[in-house]
C-alpha cells in the first residue's frame, strides 16, 4: 500500500497548480482534505450520490423505469439484479454516457443530470466498464498516466513552450511516482511496459480500476469488476476495495452479478428488476426478502 | 525487456539519458541511411550527365522529401495520433497558399494582392488554414471516422472549386477592396484569386535568393554569393542550383521545427490524451478529458501546419492554380504516413523518404533512365499497337510504350503498394513503433525501500 | 461507441433542431423565390438585390430534366455504393473507377459492334485512344445509327465491371474481411489509383468525344427530345425497377436487405454471407458499369477521370438517402442531380458542384442517418 501522505502531497501540487475552475473547486476540497474526510466517514454519513426517479427508454422499451436510491459515503453499495434489469443502463445514466428521459442524478449536492462524462469524472465520480476498455495500443504506464485530472501538460502551449514545459516535466515525474505506487498496489507493476491490448482479462480489470483510481475519485462506479476474473484475483480486487474504503474513505457503487460477492462485501444492497428498484437494504434483509427471492434468487440459483 | 529498462532506470538519470540517446541515434541512422540509399540510387539514374545534373536531381529529390515530410508529420498529428481521418489535406494547403498569395501579392498584379510582407502573408495563410479547419472541425468532429473522411474530402473539393471560380474571384476582389479602400496603408484594389488561370505567389524562396544575388537578379551576386560561387563554379555546379539548395536547407530547418514541435506534443500529457482519443473516446471522456476541445485544438494546429507546408512547397514555384490541389495530393501524403507507420513522427519522415524515393520519383526516373540508355525505337501511339507485336514475340514496342507512359504506371504502382501495405503491414513498412506519450521516461521507477519490492515482477 | 452516439442524439436533439429548422426555412425561401421567378414576379429588396425575377418555364423545365438525367445516373451508381457501404461496412473510394471501367469496356464493345468491317477491331477496341480516327460519326456510334451496338455496350459494361469487381474483392478485400472500415477504405483508395491509371495506360489520357449525335435530337409532340437521354432514362428506370423486384420478391434480395440492415443479425440467422457479399459486388458492380456507360452516352465524351470526378456526388447521394438504403440512394441521386442543375438559378455555373457537396456536408452534419431515415431500410 502506498503511504497516504505522499499521495496527498502530490494531490496538492496538482490542485494548486491548476487554476481552480468554478464548480469543480467547490467539490474537490472535500475529497482532498483527507483528514476531514476520514473524520466524516466515522461520524454520521453523508450522501454523495442520490438518484431520483430516473427513467430511460430506448425506442419503445423502458430500460430504467423510475429508479431512486442513495449511496452513503464510505460504503460499498451493491446494485444487483437479473440480466436485463437495467443495472448497466442506470450506470450509464449516472456516469453521463446516456441521458435520462426524466429524473435527476445528484452528486455531492449538485445536480449532474445529463452532464458530459468528462464533467462528471472531474467532479470526482469515475466509472469502469463492464467489458474492460483498456487503451490497447498504449502501455499500462501510459494508461495510468493519462488518468490524473487537470494535468498541466494537457494545455497545448504548456507542453510545447520551452520553460513552461519544465513545470510539466516536474509534474510528470511526480505522477510517474504515483503511477508506479498504484501499479504496486494492484501488483501489476511487472506488466507496466506492456501494451494494454496484450493483457489478460483479469489484468485488464485491474488496470481499469487502477486507472480510475488515478483520477482521485470520491466515488467509484464499478461495473462488474469481478466478471471473468479468477477467484484469487477476485479476492485481490475485493481486498483493494476494502483497503481503499477504510484507508482513503472512498465510496463504491458496484454492479455485480455474483450474489455471494455482494452479500459478503456490501453494506447496502439495491436490487433492480425490470427497470425498477425491487428492494433495498442490508444484505441480511435482502437475503430474506421474498420478492427478491422470487424475482432473482429463485430463478438464478 | 522490462528488466533491462528498470535496471537502466535504477542507475539514475544517466541511465535514462543513455536509453534516450540510443533510440534517437538508431532513428537518425535509419533516416539518414534511407536518405543516402535513395541518393545513391538517383545518382545512378543521372550518372554520366555531369555533376550539375546530379546535384540538381538530388536537390529536387530532397525538396520533395522535405515538403512531404512536413505534410506527413501534420497528417500524422491528425490521423496517427488522434485518429482523425482527414483526407482534405490538399484543401487546407490551398487555403494557406492562396491566402498568403492574396495578402502578399503584388497590388499591380493580375489578380491584385495586398502587397504585405511575405512573413505576414505566411502567418496569415496559416491562420486562415486553421480557421477553415475550425469551421470544418466544430461540427464534423462528432462524426464517425469514415464520415469525417467524406466531409473533409468534400470540403477540400469545395475549396478547390471556389478558388477555381471566376464569380468568387470577382466577389472577393470587390469585398476586399471595399475594406482595403478604407484602410490607409492597404492598396485600394483588394485581392483576388485569379480563378482558373491561377495566381502569382511571392515565393518564400525569394528572400533566400536575395542572400546570394543583389535584388534576387542572377549575375549580380552578393558577397556571400561570390564566396559560395567561387567554390561551386569551378566544380561545375550552376549558380541557380546552389541557390535552390540553399532554400532546401531552409526547408530542412523548418522540417526539424515541425518534428521538434510534434515530438514535444507527442511526448506530453496533451499527446497522451490525443492517443487515448484515438484508442477509445469514451474512456478518455470517462476519465475527465473534454474530448471535443482536444480534437478542435489538434485539428486547427494540424491545418495550420498543412497551410504552411503548402506555402513552402507550392508557393515556392511562384505560381499556383487550383489544379495543384487535387485530392490525389492528399493520397500521396497518406501513402507516406502509412509506409512509415501512422502514429510515429520518425516514421512519417522515413515514410516520406521512401515514398518520394521509391514510389513517386524513383520509378519514373528509373524508366526514364532505361529509356535513355536502351533504344526501344519509337513508342507506339496506342496500347493496342504496343500489345499486338507481343503476339509475334516482339516485346520492344511494349517497353517503349511503357517508358513513354511511365507516369500512369507510377500511379498503378502507388495504388498497388498501398493495398499491399494495408493488407500485410498495416503498422507500416518498418513495423509498429512505440513512442510512449509522456514528458519523462516512464520506465524510471521511484526509489523504493527494499522491503516493498514485488518479487512477482522480477521473475517473469 | 453505440452508447455515446445515442447519448449524443438525446443531448443534441434540441440543439440540432435549430439549424435543421434554419435550413428548412432557407430551403422554403428558395422554393418561394423559384415560384416567383417562374411567375415573373420580382420584388426589389435593395438596389441590386431582389427577390424573385424571371425564369422561363421552358428554361426551368430544361434544368429540371437535366437534373433528373444526372440524378438517375448518380442514383444508379449510388445503389452499389450504398450496398457495399452497409454490407461490407466501408466507404468504397474505388466505386467511381468502376464506373470508368464500365464506360470503357462498354464503349469498346459498342465500337466493335458499330464499326465492325468498317475499321479494324484493334483500332476500335481502344475507343479512339489516340484521339484520332475512327470518328464517332464515321462508325455511327449512336442509338439512331446502331441501336444494337448501344445495347451490346450496356451489357458488356455491366458484365466486365461485375467480373472486375469480383476479382478485386477476391484479391483485395477478401483477405481483409473483418478489418476495420478505415483499413478497407484505405485499400479502396489504392484500388482506385491502380484501376484508374491502368485504364489510362491502356486507353490513354485524353478526354475525347466518342458518341455520334447526328439526328439524335428529335421532335416528339412539339418537344425537342434527345434520344440518348431517353435511352438513359429508360435504361436507368428499368434497372431500378428490376432492383426493386429483386429485393422484394427473391430470397437473395430479402437476405441482402437483412444484411444491409444488421450484419450481426444476418450472421446469426445463418444467411451465407460470402454469397451475399458476392451478390453485392455483382449488383453494385453491374449497376456501376452501366451507369458509367450511360454517363458517356449522355455527355458524349469519355476520359479516364470520369468516374473519379463523379464519386463525391455519388457519395453525396448515398449519404443523403441514408447509407444502406437502396431507395434512399435513388432518391438521394435525384435530389443531388436536381440540386446540381437547378442551383444554377441562384449561383454561378462554376459553383454548382460545390453546392451539391455543400448539401452533402450539411446533411452529414444535421442528419447523418440520411434525410429519409426512419422511412424504411432496404
Amino acid at each position: 500500500m502506498s503511504d497516504a501522505s505522499d499521495e496527498t502531497h502530490i494531490d496538492e501540487a496538482v490542485e494548486t497548480a491548476s487554476t481552480s475552475q468554478g464548480g469543480t473547486a467547490t467539490v474537490e476540497p472535500e475529497s482532498r482534505d483527507s483528514e476531514v474526510e476520514r473524520a466524516a466517514a466515522s461520524t454520521p454519513r453523508t450522501v454523495p450520490l442520490s438518484v431520483d426517479n430516473l427513467r430511460k427508454t430506448f425506442g419503445g422499451i423502458t430500460a430504467v423505469d423510475g429508479v431512486s436510491f442513495t449511496v452513503e459515503s464510505g460504503t460499498v453499495t451493491g446494485l444487483i439484479g437479473p440480466n436485463g434489469a437495467g443495472k448497466s443502463t442506470t450506470f450509464n445514466l449516472i456516469a453521463g454516457a446516456l441521458e435520462p428521459n426524466s429524473g435527476t442524478v445528484t452528486f455531492n449536492g449538485e445536480d449532474i443530470t445529463g452532464r458530459r462524462p468528462d464533467e462528471i469524472a472531474n467532479k470526482g465520480m469515475v466509472r469502469t466498464f463492464q467489458i474492460a476498455r483498456e487503451l490497447p495500443e498504449m502501455t499500462v504506464l501510459e494508461n495510468l498516466m493519462l488518468a490524473p485530472k487537470h494535468q498541466l501538460g494537457e494545455d497545448l502551449w504548456r507542453s510545447v513552450v520551452p520553460g513552461a514545459r519544465s513545470t510539466v516535466v516536474e509534474q510528470e515525474a511526480e505522477l510517474r511516482e504515483r503511477v508506479w505506487e498504484m501499479l504496486e498496489f494492484f501488483e501489476i507493476d511487472h506488466i507496466a511496459e506492456q501494451e494494454a491490448g496484450t493483457l489478460s482479462g483479469g489484468q485488464r480489470k485491474l488496470l481499469e480500476m487502477a486507472r480510475a483510481l488515478m483520477t482521485d475519485p470520491d466515488l467509484l462506479l464499478l461495473d462488474e469488476p469481478m466478471a471473468g476474473v479468477n477467484p484469487t484475483l477476485e479476492e485481490k480486487i475485493l481486498d483493494r476495495i476494502h483497503d481503499l474504503r477504510v484507508n482513503e474513505g472512498l465510496t463504491f457503487l458496484l454492479v455485480e452479478h455474483d450474489m455471494d460477492v455482494i452479500m459478503e462485501n456490501c453494506e447496502h444492497v439495491i436490487v433492480m428488476h425490470q427497470g425498477k428498484v425491487l428492494a433495498e437494504g442490508e444484505p441480511e434483509a435482502i437475503k430474506n426478502n421474498d420478492q427478491v427471492i422470487d424475482a432473482y434468487l429463485g430463478e438464478d440459483i | 525487456m522490462s528488466d533491462t529498462n528498470s535496471d537502466a532506470g535504477a542507475d539514475g538519470p544517466l541511465g535514462g539519458l543513455f536509453d534516450g540517446l540510443s533510440r534517437r541515434s538508431s532513428d537518425l541512422l535509419l533516416v539518414f541511411g534511407a536518405l543516402f540509399a535513395i541518393y545513391a540510387l538517383f545518382t545512378i539514374f543521372v550518372f554520366g550527365q555531369g555533376i550539375n545534373s546530379v546535384v540538381s536531381t538530388l536537390r529536387f529529390l530532397t525538396f520533395l522529401i522535405l515538403v512531404y515530410g512536413m505534410l506527413a508529420l501534420a497528417l500524422n498529428l491528425h490521423w496517427g495520433y488522434t485518429g482523425l481521418f482527414n483526407i482534405g489535406v490538399a484543401g487546407f494547403m490551398a487555403v494557406g497558399v492562396y491566402t498568403m498569395a492574396m495578402l502578399s501579392g503584388d497590388p499591380a498584379g493580375s489578380p491584385p494582392g495586398l502587397g504585405l510582407p511575405v512573413p505576414i502573408g505566411i502567418i496569415g495563410g496559416m491562420v486562415a488554414a486553421a480557421l477553415v479547419g475550425l469551421v470544418a472541425a466544430l461540427p464534423a468532429l462528432r462524426l464517425k471516422a469514415d464520415y469525417l473522411a467524406i466531409v473533409t474530402l468534400g470540403l477540400s473539393e469545395i475549396i478547390r472549386l471556389t478558388y477555381n471560380s471566376e464569380a468568387f474571384n470577382q466577389w472577393i476582389q470587390g469585398a476586399t477592396s471595399t475594406i482595403t479602400s478604407r484602410v490607409g496603408f492597404l492598396p485600394d484594389g483588394g485581392a483576388g484569386t485569379g480563378a482558373g488561370s491561377g495566381i502569382q505567389v511571392p515565393s518564400p524562396a525569394g528572400p533566400v535568393r536575395t542572400l546570394f544575388f543583389e535584388g534576387g537578379r542572377a549575375g549580380n551576386p552578393t558577397p556571400l554569393g561570390d564566396a559560395v560561387f567561387a567554390v561551386t563554379d569551378p566544380i561545375g555546379i550552376q549558380q541557380n542550383v546552389v541557390v535552390e539548395w540553399a532554400y532546401v536547407l531552409v526547408l530542412a530547418v523548418v522540417l526539424l521545427g515541425f518534428y521538434w514541435l510534434l515530438s514535444r506534443i507527442g511526448n506530453s500529457p496533451f499527446g497522451r490524451v490525443l492517443k487515448s482519443i484515438r484508442e477509445d473516446e469514451l474512456v478518455a471522456s470517462s476519465l475527465g478529458k473534454h474530448v471535443e476541445i482536444f480534437k478542435v485544438k489538434v485539428f486547427m494546429l494540424g491545418c495550420a501546419l498543412m497551410g504552411l507546408a503548402g506555402i513552402l512547397w507550392q508557393g515556392s514555384f511562384g505560381f499556383v492554380s487550383p489544379n495543384d490541389f487535387m485530392p490525389v495530393v492528399t493520397f500521396y501524403i497518406f501513402v507516406a504516413v502509412i509506409i512509415g507507420g501512422s502514429g510515429s513522427n520518425t516514421g512519417s519522415i522515413i515514410g516520406s523518404i521512401l515514398f518520394v524515393g521509391l514510389l513517386f520519383e524513383g520509378p519514373r526516373r528509373a524508366l526514364g533512365a532505361l529509356g535513355n540508355r536502351v533504344d526501344f525505337g519509337r513508342a507506339p501511339n496506342s496500347f493496342g499497337d504496343a500489345v499486338a507485336p507481343i503476339l509475334s514475340g516482339d516485346i520492344t514496342p511494349f517497353f517503349a510504350y511503357a517508358v513513354a507512359n511511365r507516369s500512369a504506371l507510377v500511379f498503378v504502382l502507388l495504388g498497388t503498394v498501398l493495398i499491399i501495405i494495408i493488407q500485410t503491414r498495416p503498422d507500416g513498412a518498418l513495423g509498429g513503433r512505440n513512442e510512449p506519450a509522456a514528458a519523462v521516461d516512464l520506465s524510471t521507477r521511484p526509489e523504493k525501500q527494499p522491503t516493498t519490492a514485488t518479487d512477482g515482477g522480477e521473475n517473469q | 461507441m453505440g452508447v455515446t452516439e445515442s447519448r449524443r442524439l438525446d443531448r443534441h436533439t434540441i440543439r440540432e433542431q435549430a439549424p435543421l429548422i434554419l435550413v428548412g426555412v432557407f430551403g422554403a425561401l428558395l422554393l418561394v423565390d423559384l415560384l416567383f421567378r417562374l411567375a415573373g414576379v420580382e420584388i426589389a429588396l435593395t438596389a441590386n438585390r431582389s427577390f424573385g425575377g424571371s425564369l422561363s418555364a421552358q428554361r426551368f423545365g430544361g434544368m429540371l430534366w437535366n437534373g433528373i438525367v444526372i440524378g438517375l445516373i448518380i442514383g444508379l451508381a449510388g445503389i452499389g455504393l450504398s450496398m457495399t457501404y452497409s454490407i461490407l461496412s466501408f466507404a468504397n473510394f474505388s466505386h467511381g473507377d468502376l464506373l470508368t471501367s464500365g464506360a470503357f469496356a462498354g464503349w469498346a464493345a459498342s465500337y466493335v459492334v458499330a464499326g465492325f468491317g468498317v475499321v479494324s477491331v484493334g483500332e476500335l477496341l481502344f475507343v479512339r485512344a489516340g484521339g484520332g480516327a475512327p470518328f464517332a460519326d464515321e462508325i455511327g456510334a449512336s442509338i439512331v445509327q446502331a441501336p444494337l451496338s448501344i445495347l451490346v455496350g450496356m451489357v458488356v459494361a455491366a458484365g466486365v465491371t461485375i467480373l472486375l469487381a469480383l476479382a478485386i474483392d477476391r484479391i483485395v478485400y477478401k483477405p481483409m474481411r473483418g478489418r476495420g472500415g478505415i483499413s478497407l477504405l484505405i485499400a479502396s483508395i489504392g484500388v482506385a489509383l491502380a484501376l484508374r491509371y491502368i485504364i489510362q495506360f491502356m486507353f490513354g489520357a485524353s478526354n475525347r468525344g466518342v458518341v455520334d449525335t447526328t439526328d439524335v435530337r428529335v421532335d416528339i409532340a412539339g418537344l425537342s427530345v434527345n434520344l440518348h437521354e431517353v435511352t438513359l432514362v429508360v435504361a436507368a428506370v428499368a434497372l431500378m425497377l428490376g432492383m426493386h423486384f429483386m429485393l422484394q420478391r427473391t430470397k437473395l434480395g430479402k437476405a441482402m436487405r437483412a444484411m444491409a440492415d444488421n450484419q450481426d443479425l444476418a450472421l446469426v440467422t445463418g444467411i451465407p454471407t460470402e454469397r451475399i457479399v458476392q451478390a453485392t459486388w455483382v449488383i453494385g458492380g453491374g449497376l456501376a458499369g452501366v451507369a458509367g456507360y450511360l454517363v458517356v452516352l449522355d455527355r458524349g465524351t469519355i476520359g479516364f477521370n470520369l468516374g473519379w470526378f463523379l464519386l463525391l456526388l455519388i457519395f453525396a447521394a448515398v449519404i443523403l438517402g441514408g447509407i444502406g438504403s437502396i431507395y434512399g440512394a435513388i432518391a438521394g441521386g435525384l435530389l443531388i442531380g436536381i440540386t446540381y442543375s437547378v442551383s444554377l438559378v441562384w449561383i454561378p455555373s462554376d459553383f454548382n458542384e460545390a453546392a451539391a457537396f455543400a448539401l452533402m456536408i450539411l446533411v452529414l452534419l444535421l442528419r447523418p442517418e440520411g434525410i429519409f431515415s426512419g422511412v424504411s431500410t432496404a
